[in-house]
């Protein structure tokens, strides 16, 4: 009988073992491909505050939006503007009222060619061949950087240099690789960087890259999802938002 | 108008570059299965191997090695800098090269078999009728091997109108140099453009089934002609 009832208190801890991971939440987002480092970093302090799971998802938020408007599997969508967001409320994909300011973008002129530390001037004489951007209809990054080169008057002369990424992520790898010379990429990629030289583009250039975030339609039930977006907003979050460059609300 | 252009603009880019890649593999593949179908070396299957490797690997991996090959701290910006530039990346030039190499298993091992299955025999009467190594391989084994190589001609000309990840990972997307059908494609339907999306992955359709059609259709004709 002995035997019985090790075996009954072996189950017993064995399947108590089993449902206690069970407890702890997952939850689906999208994150905005300048956003991956610091989302990493929140999500990785979020798991060790609440035992919870928020499983990432990178790429630019124009597919993004395409694929939450065909029923992707997301709970929450850290869009890289604040107009997707808003569309997908609109559109009825997203939870109203939920949306909010995480970070405000800031664009980099960066070069590990040719030093860039005076970047109007070094984008006025463009003594290079290729100049990354990242796709200006889906990377709100892309439109920015267009609207820099116009601003800057050097966009028609510049157009046949520019190399598109589909996402700022691959705009990045451009540059990093020494493909293109110059690139407009996200403060947020620099992060830890030493290697070439930069020049962070004047506010006054470009709109204010608004990055939204949203509780999307598929987690308006889902509390591990508004617990992570409660902690998006919070002062750890902030903290690590704030470190990788982005400004603040 | 203008939105006609700017679907048929990746259109004519497509074609430019499979005909390119096609008649470059033609030349490139010939001589390559010829040796592969006809020699003795040990390490021959070592090559073949190595040929049909883009078949198996994704083409992410092709991509990335070429955009580190093609770039300046690669052989592709030694060759770019005899011009002056300093990268074979973002080049239709460069397009080129990854679709040499992505399609090129398409292209060799039809052009082998057709080698392989002529057998010595009528090289050996082409021999004995005194003509040169050189003459039988033009006028002998070539015309022989011609459904080989229109087969591979085809494979080689589709798969590359439908290679998608290489381009987009070495290509920067830049309308009327590297912007193909396929990555157009992929640019509509992220940009939520369904007309042009669907105009060009409908038109990919047709072709892919005309191309398949087409090939079954010779290879039938091919073998009644030798029954």
């Amino acid at each position: 009988m002995l035997k019985l009832e090790t075996l009954v208190v072996a189950i017993a801890v064995f399947a108590s073992s089993v449902a206690a991971p069970a407890q702890a939440g997952q939850t689906n987002v999208a994150v905005a491909a300048n956003f991956t480092e610091p989302a990493k970093e929140i999500a990785a302090l979020f798991k060790q505050k609440t035992g919870n799971e928020a499983i990432l998802s990178f790429g630019a938020s124009g597919p993004f939006f395409t694929q939450i408007t065909h029923d992707a599997p997301f709970q929450v969508f850290l869009s890289a503007d604040a107009e997707r967001p808003k569309a997908a409320v609109e559109g009825g994909y997203a939870v109203k009222g939920s949306e909010f300011t995480h970070a405000i973008g800031k664009l980099v002129l960066w070069s590990k060619v040719i030093d860039v530390t005076n970047g109007g001037e070094a984008l006025k004489a463009g003594a290079f061949a290729k100049v990354s951007i990242a796709n200006p209809a889906a990377a709100p990054y892309g439109a920015a950087a267009v609207e820099t080169m116009k601003a800057l008057g050097v966009y028609d002369a510049l157009k046949a240099k520019i190399v598109q990424g589909n996402s700022i992520a691959q705009a990045f790898q451009f540059v990093d690789t020494r493909n293109a010379e110059v690139g407009f990429v996200a403060l947020s990629q620099l992060f830890g960087v030493t290697a070439g030289t930069r020049w962070l583009v004047p506010q006054d250039l470009y709109t204010p890259i608004r990055q939204d975030a949203v509780l999307l339609k598929k987690g308006e039930n889902d509390e591990v999802a508004k617990a992570f977006l409660e902690f998006l907003k919070g002062p750890e979050a902030r903290a690590i938002i704030e470190r990788f460059g982005y400004g603040l609300d | 108008m203008e939105a006609f252009a700017h679907i048929w603009q990746p259109v004519v880019l497509t074609i430019e570059l499979a005909t390119i890649t096609t008649l470059s593999l033609l030349v490139v593949a010939t001589p390559l299965a010829w040796w592969l179908a006809r020699s003795r070396a040990w390490w021959k299957e070592a090559v073949a191997t190595v040929v049909s490797l883009p078949m198996v690997l994704p083409p992410t991996v092709l991509g990335f090695y070429l955009l580190i090959a093609l770039g300046p701290s690669g052989p592709g910006g030694a060759v770019a800098g005899l011009w002056g530039a300093r990268t074979l990346a973002f080049t239709f030039t460069g397009l080129v090269i990854g679709s040499i190499f992505a399609s090129m298993p398409f292209v060799v091992q039809p052009i082998r078999n057709a080698f392989a299955a002529m057998g010595d025999r009528p090289l050996e009467v082409a021999a004995t009728l005194r003509a040169s190594p050189m003459r039988a391989f033009w006028m002998v084994a070539l015309p022989l091997a011609s459904p080989g190589l229109l087969t591979g001609a085809v494979m080689g000309f589709a798969h590359t109108v439908g290679e998608f990840g290489v381009i987009l990972m070495i290509g920067g997307n830049i309308p009327g140099r590297t912007r193909v059908m396929s990555t157009a494609i992929f640019d509509y339907v992220e940009t939520m453009q369904w007309r042009e999306a669907n105009i060009l992955a409908g038109g990919m359709v047709v072709f892919a089934f005309a191309v398949i059609l087409s090939m079954i259709l010779i290879e039938k004709r091919v073998s009644r002609a030798r029954a």
